[in-house]
């Protein structure tokens, strides 16, 4: 009888054992444990919520959203949207404290780049003295906790003096008590148009670029990209404002009495906030820039200039790709700090969505879903801000072998 | 001297031509030696360009004026101590003549025993004192590399319960203080140092359980509270612990407001611990677990012999960022009402004399928060670079 030999790559495997109700098997540990795991933390579950559910019942409070629908009464300072405590909800004003929070944590996250890139570049400047403020002052900034600093710059604006003697440091721009009063412009129909052509015009740049990048593939000369890209990112828009009759009226803060009338008023609250943030953000940004420039070797822009590449073309194709790939996911967890940090709004009495909804919690006493209420938008945002970070971390990952 | 020379050196004389070269092909480099020295250092590290002179001399005059202002403020202007009035009430009127030119130091003088240990009983104070002293041996200890064993543990151990005793008293003689009446530096230590002690093993689980592939449900759990926990604010888990932990509660076990925010700061800190533990894990060689599995060790063994001890290591200086990191946000704390540092300081200032002299008050605030941190930070950079140097070999 000529055996059957086994295929070699069978016999190889590891046999398929039939799960034994034993200890010695792993498999069963295991699901015994996960068992006891899930069950534990399940019981300590249910024992916090059959207490909470027996003190809510003792305290007469009853649970659901229903609250949000009723009217809120909270006074608010500053509203993005229209709003009246008179009349408005406990729902809309949480929106608006959410609104709250995110001009804070947008305008923070833009000042701070900027900030910051400029604080980690000086900080590898050849000038010695600039090297050493950059320097200390990362130092100092990071080594004290951010509330503190937020409650000193608050200090300090209330500190100012009355509208009436009121710093005028720039024309236009005043320093009061009463907060920050600066210029505008009148937003008019023909800026929403020019604005919307801009938009139009980087969409056209880009594509313009990818086909010159197309066809320098194909043959080997880029077209050159840069005088139709300034005509459809600067021209067109300034052709619709134009043709729209070129509204520019800028609305100038005067003192009048006892305040000020015009203008827009960033109020010492938003402002101490937002400045405190920038400043304490900036500092982690600059470590971060700093250490993204110097993780790309010097031999990558000798190497590149040596094949006859442009310092511009360098930066741009050779340094920049690998100093974002180091750059970019601390870079968010800063954004995400700094969003998070927003919420010590409550400290200094700006009315973000943590104020609010603490506020909302005080009057209705409706704890659980106040907490809730509060923690959900930051979860949402940092869960998506973490997805889009993987994805582009999966994206930019060097390709090896 | 060649007759034919035309080319010069910077300071004028023109340059000799050497035997077989002819002048113009040679130029003459600075002489090593005039290369150092606190203005030739000068020149090229201050004044390369014109730019970068002028960018020195506008910056060099403002920090000069800065200083100059900040010296005068603090130091000069400043008011030490004022007298004491005929009913025995400090008169600050020397502070009030000063003020916006002088720093109040008399402020603190007065006040620095309630901004250091807040309402603890003033004949009793030395307790808490000492307490500081032991926190700052602890970390000394903690720092020094030979002790960086199991005996470590027992330590902390050891004067986190010294620690307990003398703030709680009510043994060997002392007299009882209530949790309700401890308050600044001791508090800040307290809650970011038991915080870190106790989310450090729970922290240790949490990691080995995000890395576990056998037990997806254990996986799965530990990744929720995670990123959970890092996604909100620290503020909405504290004021969590302080109006929802009630409720969490059977009837009639209330736990006082300092522990719920322990309780808070430990889950917390447990997350963001995880995830450097994790880090660690990670960058320890994967052959080394393969080898502890070829020996037949168990699970716990070669975890707790082989992996534990190299991981754990290489995360101390990511470790000690962490902690800085929640030493200074125990200062939240304030916001749900506890007697921290910080919060201490504000109250001290409500008093009505010394109201308006709140920028004396952060700035020595800044100045004990900021001495911790840089010493911290300094020694995790140390050691940093001391791994960096150990890899490299």
């Amino acid at each position: 009888m000529s055996g059957a030999t086994l295929d070699p790559r069978v016999s190889r495997a590891a046999p398929k054992k039939p799960i034994r109700l034993s200890w010695s098997d792993p498999r069963v540990r295991n699901v015994v444990w996960q068992v006891v795991v899930l069950g534990s933390v399940a019981l300590i579950i249910w024992y916090l919520a059959s207490n909470t559910s027996r003190n809510l019942t003792a305290r007469r409070i009853a649970t659901g959203f229903d609250f949000l629908g009723r009217t809120a009464g909270i006074p608010i300072g500053e509203a993005l949207l229209p709003y009246d405590p008179a009349f408005n909800t406990y729902g809309w004003a949480l929106l608006i404290g959410l609104l709250n929070t995110l001009k804070v944590a947008i305008v923070g996250v833009i000042l701070a780049t900027l900030l910051g890139t400029l604080i980690g570049i000086a900080r590898l400047s050849k000038n010695w003295l600039i090297a050493k403020i950059s320097a200390v002052y990362v130092e100092v900034v990071r080594d004290i906790p951010v509330l503190l600093q937020l409650l000193f710059w608050y200090t300090v604006l209330q500190g100012l003096p009355q509208p009436r003697q009121s710093f005028h440091p720039v024309p236009g721009v005043f320093l009061s008590n009463r907060g920050v009063k600066i210029p505008v412009v009148e937003w008019e129909a023909a800026f929403t148009w020019a604005s919307l052509a801009l938009i139009a015009g980087i969409v056209g740049t880009v594509m313009l670029s990818r086909r010159a990048a197309a066809t320098q593939a194909a043959t080997g000369v880029r077209p050159v990209v840069w005088p139709p890209a300034l005509g459809l990112i600067v021209g067109l828009p300034v052709v619709v404002w134009a043709v729209l009759g070129a509204p520019f009226v800028v609305e100038w803060p005067e003192l009048t009495g006892f305040n000020f009338q015009g203008g827009a008023t960033l109020s010492p609250e938003y402002f101490a906030l937002t400045f405190g943030l920038v400043l304490y953000t900036s500092a982690y940004i600059a470590e971060i820039v700093r250490s993204g420039i110097l993780a790309v070797p010097s031999g990558q822009w000798e190497a590149a200039g040596a094949i006859g590449l442009r310092p511009g073309t360098v930066l741009r194709k050779i340094v920049l790709p690998q100093a974002m790939r180091v750059i970019i996911p601390p870079m968010t967890s800063q954004y995400l700090n700094l969003t998070k940090n927003s919420s010590l709004a409550v400290a200094i009495g700006y009315q973000d969505l943590v104020s609010l909804a603490n506020t909302t919690l005080n009057q209705t006493g409706q704890a659980i879903e106040g907490i809730a209420v509060t923690m959900l938008p930051y979860l949402l945002i940092s869960l998506g801000i973490s997805a889009l970070m993987n994805w582009y971390n999966a994206r930019i990952a060097l390709v090896e072998r | 001297m060649s007759g034919t020379a035309q080319v010069t050196d910077a300071a004028g004389e023109p340059v000799p031509s050497l035997a077989g070269i002819p002048a113009a092909s040679i130029t003459r480099e600075r002489p090593a030696a005039l290369a150092i020295g606190p203005v030739a250092w000068a020149r090229v590290n201050l004044f390369s360009g014109w730019l970068s002179t002028a960018v020195t001399l506008a910056l060099g005059y403002i920090i000069i004026r800065f200083a100059v202002g900040f010296v005068d403020w603090a130091f000069v202007n400043a008011v030490w101590s004022v007298p004491a009035g005929p009913t025995g009430q400090l008169d600050p009127a020397a502070c009030r003549a000063a003020k916006g030119v002088g720093a109040c130091w008399a402020m603190v003088g007065d006040k620095w025993r309630f901004i250091l240990f807040g309402r603890y009983p003033y004949d009793e104070q030395w307790r808490p004192g000492i307490v500081i002293a032991l926190f700052l041996g602890l970390y000394a200890i903690s720092a020094n590399k030979a002790f960086w064993r199991k005996e470590l543990a027992y330590i902390w151990i050891a004067v986190l319960t010294v620690i307990g005793v003398l703030m709680w008293g009510g043994v060997a003689g002392l007299t009882y203080v209530p949790q309700d009446s401890w308050g600044g530096l001791p508090i800040t230590l307290i809650l970011s140092t038991f915080g870190l002690a106790f989310a450090f093993p729970l922290a240790i689980l949490v990691a080995l359980g995000r890395r576990s592939t056998k037990l997806p449900a254990v996986k799965a759990l530990c990744v929720l509270y995670v990123e959970v926990i890092r996604g909100v604010p620290l503020i909405t888990v504290l004021f969590m612990a302080s109006v929802m932990f009630p409720l969490f509660m059977p009837d009639g076990f209330n736990p006082d407001k300092l522990l719920r925010a322990q309780v808070a700061v430990i889950l917390f800190a447990g997350a963001y611990l995880a995830e450097v533990v994790r880090g660690g894990l990670q960058a320890l060689p994967k052959g080394q677990a393969e080898a502890a599995d070829a020996l037949g060790l168990s699970y716990w063994k070669k975890t707790g012999f082989i992996v534990l001890p190299q991981a754990l290591r290489l995360v101390i200086p990511p470790l000690v960022n962490t902690f800085i990191g929640f030493f200074k946000d125990t200062s939240l704390v304030l916001i749900i009402g506890i007697f921290d540092l910080l919060t201490s300081g504000k109250v001290a200032i409500t008093e009505p004399i010394w109201q308006a002299y709140s920028t004396e008050l952060y700035v020595v605030l800044a100045l004990i928060y900021f001495c911790f941190c840089f010493v911290m930070a300094r020694y995790s950079r140390g050691l940093e670079q001391e791994y960096s140097r150990a890899a490299r070999r």
